[in-house]
């Protein structure tokens, strides 16, 4: 195996993994951190195509994974802020039990 | 691949893995941590010096705090004496495991991945800044801007609402 793909199963496993528990768990905090695990990934994967790619010079790969991080911050917290203002109205985070919308 | 990183990127799934399958919340959000200086430690390894310092100072620095604030302002910091998995568990653990087999087989099998150089490219912060400030200006911006409606949106979000008992008269 390469480097490059190395790198890539490593990310791949980490997006499963964070696929993974964003839908089997039934907190609302665990499924918001299952998708930063998965948008890390392909924070790794944007690396590693950059690092070993024919032109790294470019940074074009690097520059999109800051872009990404700033994206990711701004993600969690307007995710988080609805958590609390969901446990605030109802006083439970359980996923299973917001289903006011379910038709 | 080298030693060092292989052993990083073990510590960095295990975490992960931890991270997900933990009963108390808490220990998640630790477990997470371990995942974020996991990665940035990868970063680090493949020549990207400074994504890997913005991860540990976002990530370590911002996002994990507002995680463990989050969990604490929810009150959700005890281990659960109910089941913490979904119904339907079972089937999303089988379409993640179909995700990374077709993910890995794909990776394991493509003609298309770049042959690359194998030697680490020289990235120093001025010329971050350089390509910053010509090449990628407008989409700075416009993350500057969103970062500022995030702020705004999340705080108005989180804000305490006005009781109803203020508008019908009676004193609260």
């Amino acid at each position: 195996m390469t480097p490059l793909q190395v790198c890539l199963l490593v990310s791949a496993l980490l997006f499963a993994i964070g696929f993974a528990g964003a839908v089997t768990r039934r907190h609302a905090i665990l499924a918001l951190v299952g998708i930063e695990l998965m948008l890390n990934a392909a924070n790794l994967n944007l690396i590693a195509f950059w690092r070993f790619g024919p032109n790294p010079g470019a940074l074009a790969g690097f520059i999109f994974v800051l872009f990404s991080m700033a994206l990711a911050a701004a993600e969690a917290a307007v995710g988080l802020a609805l958590i609390i203002a969901i446990y605030r109205h109802k006083k439970t985070s359980n996923l299973d039990e917001v289903k006011e919308l379910k038709g | 691949m080298s030693l060092p990183f292989l052993i990083t990127a073990f510590v960095t799934l295990f975490a992960a893995a931890a991270a997900m399958s933990l009963r108390n919340l808490v220990h998640c959000a630790l477990a997470f941590v371990v995942v974020f200086a996991g990665l940035a430690a990868m970063y680090l390894q493949l020549g990207a010096q400074f994504a890997g310092f913005a991860q540990i100072l976002v990530y370590v620095g911002a996002i994990a705090i507002l995680i463990v604030f989050a969990i604490l302002l929810t009150r959700s910091g005890e281990t659960p004496n109910q089941a913490v998995l979904a119904p339907g568990w079972l089937a999303g653990m089988m379409i993640s495991a179909g995700v990374f087999a077709t993910l890995g087989w794909l990776v394991l099998n493509s003609k298309a991945l770049p042959k690359g150089s194998s030697e680490a490219p020289v990235v120093t912060v001025k010329n971050i800044g350089d390509v910053l400030m010509n090449k990628y200006v407008l989409p700075l911006e416009i993350i500057g801007l969103l970062l500022t409606a995030a702020m705004i949106g999340a705080v108005v979000i989180a804000l305490k609402e006005p009781s109803k008992t203020d508008y019908s008269g009676r004193k609260t």
